[in-house]
């Protein structure tokens, strides 16, 4: 279909890998997906056939040389694709290119895999296919003892598909993650484009990693980028960088859901905006986060909070004993909460499912409790991409988001969470406890408004069963957000240190 | 037949039409009267290389007497297809092995 064709490029279907390869994989040429064993190289090729097969109307031929084309569907079936039908409907025709169990061959003189070259093309004409998948061509080199002559048919049959308009995928085995790419030399085979994919362990947790070599004929996305193996999507590709930002930024306002904040914000936050709220345990986060939410249910929005800390019914008693009624807006269709333990999952695919709830749930608002649990959970590495990746998300659909992070400290400086985030956020709301005269109490101020004026000042606020009430401005005390406030005695100034309401508070 | 050889090959090619030569004159200076072989051109008949999972040719498949048996190239290196194909142990029989029901 003409639509999904940019610039001469076909649509793989892998969700991500067609924008890091600038719109897909160009025809009439071939393309070598080398990895190491388990790093994805088969789904990478199957998924290719089955989204041209069900989304484009493109009819495929997988030639398995590894693994029975039984044993492969079979593996994809998690993934809900049913390539048996698509073989029943003709939209796909298999070519069994595996030994033999009796296959002790002798040879005895020349010989050619013609008769290979036959069949594949036997196939192609059967389904009218116009992609092409080779798994794994590496296979070959143990059926046959001659490699310079598996070289050259295989470089024989590349050139002859590409003749024909094909979209070619191979696939290869890598022994190592770093070094050359083909075990056996086949990158020769495929010259136009390579795409290698890796499996390293990152820490304790495996991290696969998505890198386009070579991509003729085009530009394409420079690095690694990491990918998952999902359930419902086969493989996804986190784009990362590779989104571009240019989305143009609302200057439309909405209420953080704390008036006085808003106040603060110079009349609320950017419909579009990202907000970063950090704090010590107990400062009132979350609390902030049910604010934000319930300005959202209450305007008839849909909002959407990811818990990485609380269970459901913890997060609903909360909200009630600030007066927010969680039960209500999800019986109204208008709350969803996700409670997904950081460390069930890698963040990788952490991010595919959050991903895809907010496709589903299309919310106005989403909201991160928090941050720094999901980081626990990570490496650095992988939760700055995290980060990115769904930054970039929440950016590309214009939706509100809260997060969340701790500081490690109670009242000072940023924590390393922080310090990736804050450059990736429109505002910044610190919690703080401050101690004044051997007395905890806490300030609340905004660190950045992106395009934007803000208050400078740092007011105090107290929880009380309505929640967050924000007051006066802390005055003649500098040396707040740095740990050790200094007085000032100012005549006539120093009662403003008090702040109101302070009876009514809540522990 | 007692010998009964498939010889899979892709058009007309030298390899094809060595293949057939050599297997001919190996097969009447070893096993004279005594064999039939079945030329099937793959460009002709790819369906039947699909069903008998076919790479390379020319292949020649002994597809009796059982075992199984195949070699593949143009059959040049005659030691290697009398070996492949076994037929080095395949004296002319006497009456006393095959009970007289074969000539």
């Amino acid at each position: 279909m003409t639509e999904h064709s940019i610039g001469g490029k076909v649509q793989t279907g892998i969700a991500g890998f067609d924008h890091i390869a600038f719109g897909g994989l160009p025809r009439n040429r071939n393309t070598l997906v080398a990895g190491t064993a388990g790093s994805g190289k088969s789904v990478f090729g199957l998924q290719f056939l089955f989204s041209g097969a069900t989304m484009d109307d493109e009819a495929g031929v997988l030639v398995a040389f590894e693994e029975p084309p039984g044993d492969l569907m079979q593996n994809v079936r998690t993934f809900g694709w049913d390539l048996e039908k698509l073989v029943r409907e003709r939209k796909l025709a298999v070519v069994d290119a595996t030994a033999t169990v009796d296959d002790e061959a002798t040879v005895a003189g020349t010989y050619d895999l013609s008769a290979l070259l036959v069949r594949i093309e036997a196939a192609i004409r059967a389904v009218n296919a116009k992609r092409v998948v080779l798994d794994s061509v590496g296979a070959l080199f143990t059926q046959f003892d001659d490699g310079g002559l598996v070289r050259r048919e295989l470089h024989r049959i590349g050139a002859r598909l590409r003749g024909l308009g094909l979209i070619t995928i191979s696939t290869a085995e890598r022994v190592e993650e770093d070094g050359g790419i083909g075990r056996f030399g086949v990158e020769d085979f495929v010259a136009d484009n390579v795409i290698v994919l890796r499996n390293r362990l990152d820490g304790e947790r495996r991290r696969r990693t998505m890198e386009i070599v070579k991509l003729r004929g085009g530009p394409h996305y420079k690095g690694e980028y990491p990918f998952t193996i999902d359930l419902e999507e086969g493989i996804a590709v986190i784009p990362l960088s590779a989104i571009q930002l240019s989305q143009k930024s609302s200057t439309e306002r909405m209420s953080s859901g704390v008036a006085e904040l808003d106040e603060m914000c110079g009349g609320g936050l950017y419909r579009d905006s990202i907000a970063l709220v950090s704090g010590a345990t107990g400062t009132g986060k979350t609390m902030l986060v049910s604010h934000f939410l319930k300005a959202g249910f209450d305007a008839g929005e849909r909002v959407l909070l990811f818990a990485a800390e609380e269970s459901k019914e913890q997060l609903a008693r909360n909200a009630a004993a600030w007066g927010i009624d969680f039960g209500k807006a999800e019986r109204d269709g208008l709350l969803k909460v996700v409670c997904r333990l950081p460390e069930t999952m890698g963040l990788e695919d952490h991010l595919i499912h959050m991903r895809r709830d907010i496709a589903h749930f299309k919310p106005m608002r989403v909201a991160i409790d928090s941050m720094t649990a999901l980081e626990r959970a990570s490496s650095m590495k992988s939760f700055r991409e995290f980060l990115i990746g769904l930054v970039t998300n929440l950016k590309h659909l214009g939706v509100a988001a809260m997060l969340t992070t701790s500081s490690a400290m109670l009242s000072v400086t940023e924590s390393a969470t922080e310090i990736h985030i804050s450059t990736m956020t429109d505002t910044i709301i610190l919690l703080r406890y401050i101690e004044i005269s051997s007395e905890i109490r806490r300030g609340v101020t905004v660190l950045k408004m992106r395009g934007a004026r803000h208050e400078r000042a740092i007011r105090e606020y107290t929880i009380d069963g309505t929640g967050m009430k924000i007051g006066a401005t802390f005055r003649n005390i500098h040396g707040i957000l740095g740990g050790s406030p200094t007085y000032m005695f100012t005549p006539g100034l120093g009662h403003d240190v008090r702040a109101p309401d302070r009876h009514n508070e809540l522990a | 037949m007692e010998y009964s050889f498939s010889l899979y090959v892709t058009g007309q090619k030298p390899a094809s039409r060595s293949a057939i030569g050599n297997l001919q004159r190996l097969c009447d200076e070893h096993i004279p009267g005594r064999y039939e072989i079945r030329i099937v051109d793959i460009l002709e008949n790819p369906q039947v290389a699909e069903r008998e999972k076919i790479l390379a040719t020319p292949m020649v498949v002994r597809q009796s007497p059982e075992p199984i048996r195949r070699v593949i190239g143009d059959l040049s290196n005659t030691d290697k297809v009398l070996e492949g194909l076994d037929l080095l142990q395949a004296a002319p029989m006497s009456r006393s092995q095959f009970g007289g029901s074969l000539t």
